[in-house]
């Protein structure tokens, strides 16, 4: 696997993390690596293979509809680095 | 307004798919306890779970996984006994976990179907590709501030069922039937209120242009359609365009646009513009959603009379229009007032009565059939006056219009206006050789062939008795004493 | 003996004696979190939190009342559990001041039973490392020193100050979680005892999320007995995670004694390697020795897909953190990089908010998910997982147990970290297959290496038998008669 620059701006864009020029220099190097040695992966036989989806066999468990929670705007609100009026407040976004 | 339009270079077709979210009705959050209360102050209805906390996690409210099951069998849909949730990631203010928990591979319910009455009476079937619960997010207010978009959460974790039809609706009007059809069944169900101005209940049109039989062409999705109103209005508008570009030579290219209500018009949305690659993945905080098939049997056997159902019974058993059944059925709250009435009544009768009287005095008065001064029983028992000839058709539409104003009873109005019909044949006797003496001229003309006076006598004798004469019998009477 | 010595057995049985009170067992333990800060073990200390729960233990005691299994006992607690109104960091800058307002389950489970908080341990950024190097606060430093030479080591990771807090002698236990080795591998390096118990044993809910199907919490302890004690009070179902499990948490300390007379333990052949370390070899081979003087009969088996583990566990890990850590965005808690509009503010406050190891995972997990490398990647390796939990099937068809070493080496120095991260990565090889299986896994010393430092050995159990696992690992202490103490400590 052959990993670029232009590989790293693209999923950093997607994680939302800013990386300069440098930085995609050197993560294009360093997770080429890691996606090379994980590319043994490819040495097993998955063939008819089910993906595991929850490593411990059980049945989900579900809740009553019932209203349990949620007032408490003080709680949500008091580790905001940004609030007003009860809201959280972000730089403005464009639709 | 037909299912094509006429470009300079030919006929185009249009080609819509819908995806409809509708907020199911739930107490609580699809994964936590907080209520699900519409206009609450902002951030008042928030668990941590839905504020994306550290370390907060989901636990799935069976009442909404029940509702599904509900909604997929009105649709005709099959119940997948093993479904799951996957995380959609992406980054936006109202979606405080960086993902949605929805269903991508493995929905709750797939193929289903609707079907549609178009208003000359003929019905089409629309297939429906799949139902999916998913989390709806929260919402973001951009005019508060020049700077900022504020951000309340009260809506972040309320329950959804995505519903995305087949691409078979082929004009806004279609469009507009299969969002209708589709709220009353919810309705019906009572698995969502249906009330797109809260946003309930919400519609992405997909919609491309082709030739008429060729294959289809490049969509455009129009996001947040909050009435059936502006869908077709904004399905005209994007179809319009998007034939102007292919009649150019162009090639419309696949985006999300936004329809702006106030110029008519739809635009690109700039914040979708980069490529979505939302990374789905199964959500490792759930596992798969296993459904017993007697909870689904249980569901099923509990189903309310549907639409469809209910207007083919009303035309088979009850003898109404196509028409008539339809109007009745596409509110359940309609429906059963009807039949309340009807019981035991003549079912046309009372058919006419709502659809002509009631319905369009509410129209006038901006209410709801819930909201009627008159009561079904309260109907009734004016019809049973009409049918059993104390009162004559003219003078119950009077006594309606008095009832809706005032809420009295029928019967009261009737005898506090001594609205009672005359039907002893003495006293419309008396009255109408009254007529005859004063009219003799005109009684000599008729005699002598001027059939027509017939109705200037009927008109005489029904003034003379102060409009309460028995109108079948005075008919009856004077034409024997003309005659005579 | 001083307070600070006791395991928590024994200082259990002289509270109950009224030889000691839970001040004095709090007070001496918050003078040697004063004294020893060099460690970097907390990352937050709460000594008035504790002065304050320690004086409640002590007066429910005296009224009679308090017979919890903790009770009185001060344990330290992994700054990856959130604790209301008291800081809670994951050892990263973008929780920046973040105190919660509510209580991981695991912890509130503690505290009914009347368990003590002294602070928030140190742990690599995020649980994601393997030296505790990753740290944002400063990397945690083992108490052990090789011999003749005085360079700090790492305590390993991720929840290395836990183990350098229950090595160093600043609390009677700590919590740990275990995503790949984390609580095993630190314990391994500081000569402590660490068991991760089987998913879904402890609540995951109010920890913070690294990778939630491999996440996993449990105790670190200076004996196998305490390791049970403490894992009874963390343990049991709870509603709020949809994973935990609903099954009976039994009394692991009743039948620690029993012995491994009759039982089989497996001994996996692709644990072995040319590249091993003889000195592992030889406490291997020590191990099983032991085992088999105390009456067990081991066989060698085989996990065939052993070796696929570690590549399978870098894809599902960093997937799973890829999404969880999509909600540090600067908008509800922690650190905003304010910018003008949202998307720099998104980017800055990521940037500047995450380390370099928890950026590269964020990085593989977004890549491995993105459109048209699922299948090649991110499926592939949970179909790999299912091989992996097969073999382990397999195998516990016919052992009761298997016995591994815990690491491929002793701590390294904390100016010497392996060159390169697949390096790194490397040191979770004897730990991660649990993980991915789901399995409990205990961590025991069993030795010091030809410097002079502590070595374990890993015994993993069927899901849910934690008491096998236990049971085994107590054989090996009492055969090892580890003297867990790092000099001057």
């Amino acid at each position: 696997m052959s990993f670029d620059k232009t590989t790293i701006a693209r999923i950093s864009r997607l994680a939302r993390i800013a990386t300069t020029e440098a930085e995609q220099e050197r993560l294009a190097g360093e997770l080429g690596g890691i996606l090379a040695w994980v590319e043994q992966l490819d040495e097993v036989d998955v063939e008819g293979v089910a993906p595991m989806t929850s490593v411990v066999e059980m049945n989900l468990k579900a809740r009553e509809d019932v209203v349990s929670d949620g007032a408490n705007a003080e709680g949500i609100l008091k580790n905001a680095p940004r609030s007003a009026h009860g809201f959280f407040v972000v730089p403005k976004v464009v639709e | 307004m037909a299912n094509t339009i006429e470009g300079a270079t030919g006929t185009w077709e249009y080609v819509i798919g819908l995806e409809v979210h509708a907020q199911i009705i739930s107490n609580s959050k699809l994964f936590s306890g907080a209520s699900t209360e519409f206009g609450s102050e902002p951030n008042t209805q928030v668990s941590p779970v839905d504020a994306g906390m550290p370390g907060m996690l989901p636990v799935i409210n069976m009442t909404c996984i029940e509702q599904a099951v509900k909604t997929g069998l009105a649709i005709e849909g099959t119940i997948n006994r093993y479904s799951v949730f996957d995380r959609k990631n992406y980054f936006y203010p109202d979606l405080p976990q960086g993902y949605q928990i929805s269903q991508f591979k493995q929905p709750i319910v797939s193929e289903g179907r609707l079907v549609i009455e178009m208003e000359d009476g003929s019905e089409k079937v629309i297939g429906i590709e799949r139902l999916h619960v998913e989390q709806d997010a929260g919402k973001s207010l951009h005019d508060q501030d020049p700077g900022h978009s504020y951000v309340d959460l009260n809506r972040s974790g309320v329950g959804l069922m995505e519903i995305v039809s087949k691409p078979d609706l082929r004009s806004p009007e279609e469009a507009a039937a299969y969002v209708r059809k589709l709220r009353s069944i919810l309705r019906y169900v009572e698995t969502c209120d249906g009330n797109m101005q809260d946003g309930s209940m919400r519609v992405d049109a997909n919609v491309s242009m082709r030739r008429p039989g060729e294959e289809y062409g490049t969509r455009c999705e129009i996001k947040n359609l909050n009435s059936v109103r502006f869908m077709s209005r904004a399905l005209e508008y994007e179809a319009l365009r998007q034939v102007d570009i292919l009649e150019a030579g162009g090639k419309v290219a696949q985006e999300t646009r936004l329809f702006d209500v106030g110029r008519g018009e739809t635009r690109s949305m700039r914040s979708k513009e980069e490529a979505h690659d939302y990374r789905y993945f199964p959500d490792p905080d759930l596992l798969p959603l296993r459904l017993e098939q007697e909870l689904i049997n249980g569901i099923a056997a509990s189903m309310p009379e549907l639409p469809d159902a209910k207007r083919h019974r009303f035309m088979a058993d009850f003898g109404l229009s196509p028409y008539d059944a339809s109007v009745l059925v596409a509110e359940k709250e309609n429906a059963d007032f009807y039949e309340a009435v009807a019981e035991g009544r003549d079912k046309k009768l009372a058919a006419n009565w709502l659809i002509s009287e009631l319905f369009g005095l509410l129209n006038k008065a901006g209410k709801g059939i819930e909201d009627s001064p008159v009561s079904a029983p309260a109907l009734g028992e004016l019809l049973d006056l009409i049918s059993d000839d104390t009162i004559s058709g003219r003078t119950a539409k009077e006594i309606f219009a008095e009832m809706f104003e005032t809420g009295k009873a029928a019967g009261v109005i009737v005898e506090e206006k001594g609205l009672k019909q005359v039907t002893d044949t003495g006293a419309i006797e008396a009255v109408i050789d009254e007529v005859m003496a004063r009219e003799t001229q005109k009684v000599e003309e008729y005699r002598s062939g001027k059939d027509k006076l017939f109705g200037f006598f009927v008109g005489q004798v029904m003034k003379a008795s102060g409009g309460k004469a028995n109108p079948k019998m005075v008919n009856e009477v004077l034409k024997t004493k003309l005659d005579g | 003996m001083t307070p600070t010595d006791l395991t928590i057995a024994q200082a259990r049985d002289l509270l109950a004696k009224g030889e000691i009170s839970s001040m004095e067992l709090v007070e001496a333990h918050i003078d040697a979190m004063e004294s020893n800060r060099e460690l970097n073990a907390y990352i937050t200390e709460t000594p008035e939190k504790a002065l304050a729960m320690a004086q409640d233990s002590d007066a429910r005691r005296a009224k009679g009342e308090g017979n919890g299994l903790l009770e009185g006992i001060p344990v330290a607690i992994k700054d990856l559990f959130c604790t209301a109104d008291t800081l809670t960091t994951a050892g990263s800058h973008i929780l920046d001041g973040f105190k919660p307002f509510y209580e991981s389950t695991v912890t509130t489970n503690m505290w009914r039973e009347g368990a003590v908080m002294l602070g928030k341990t140190n742990l690599d950024e995020f649980a994601m490392g393997s030296s505790n190097l990753t740290s944002y606060h400063g990397p945690a430093i083992n108490p052990w020193k090789a011999r003749g030479d005085n360079r700090s080591r790492v305590p390993g990771g991720s929840s290395g100050g836990s183990a350098s807090a229950v090595a160093g002698r600043l609390a009677l236990g700590a919590t740990g979680t275990d995503t790949g080795g984390s609580i095993r591998q630190p314990a391994a390096f500081t000569g402590t005892v660490g068991i991760k118990p089987t998913y879904g044993r402890c609540s995951r809910w109010g920890i913070v999320a690294f990778a939630s199907s491999l996440d996993q919490a449990g105790p670190m302890t200076r004996s196998v007995r305490d390791a049970a004690i403490m894992l009874r009070a963390m343990a049991g179902h709870d509603p709020k995670d949809s994973t935990s499990a609903d099954v009976a948490v039994p009394d692991f300390e009743a039948g620690l004694d029993k012995g491994v007379k009759g039982m089989t333990i497996g001994i996996p052949k692709e644990y072995r390697s040319d590249a091993m370390a003889p000195e592992i070899e030889a406490l291997w081979q020590q191990g099983i020795k032991w085992l088999e003087e105390q009456g067990a009969r081991t066989v060698e088996i085989s996990l065939p897909h052993t070796k696929y583990a570690l590549p399978a566990y870098y894809i599902v890990a960093p997937a799973e953190a890829s999404s969880n850590l999509s909600r540090y965005d600067g908008v509800k808690y922690g650190l905003r990089v304010e910018a003008d509009d949202l998307l720099s503010m998104y980017e800055k406050t990521r940037a500047a908010g995450f380390g370099d190891e928890v950026k590269r995972r964020i990085l593989i997990g977004t890549y491995v998910l993105s459109a048209g490398y699922y299948d090649a990647y991110y499926l592939k390796a949970q179909k790999v997982r299912t091989r992996i939990a097969e073999d382990f099937r397999h195998v516990f068809g016919h052992v009761d147990a298997i016995l591994t070493p815990a690491t491929p080496s002793a701590a390294f120095p904390v100016d010497e970290p392996p060159s390169d991260p697949v390096e790194m990565y490397l040191l979770d090889t004897f730990t991660v297959p649990v993980n991915l299986a789901g399995l409990p896994g205990m961590v025991v010393p069993a030795g010091l290496s030809g410097a002079g430092l502590p070595l374990g050995l890993q015994v993993i159990g069927k899901a849910f038998d934690e008491e096998t696992v236990l049971r085994v690992g107590r054989a090996i202490e009492q055969a090892a008669d580890f003297d867990g103490r790092p000099e001057g400590y």
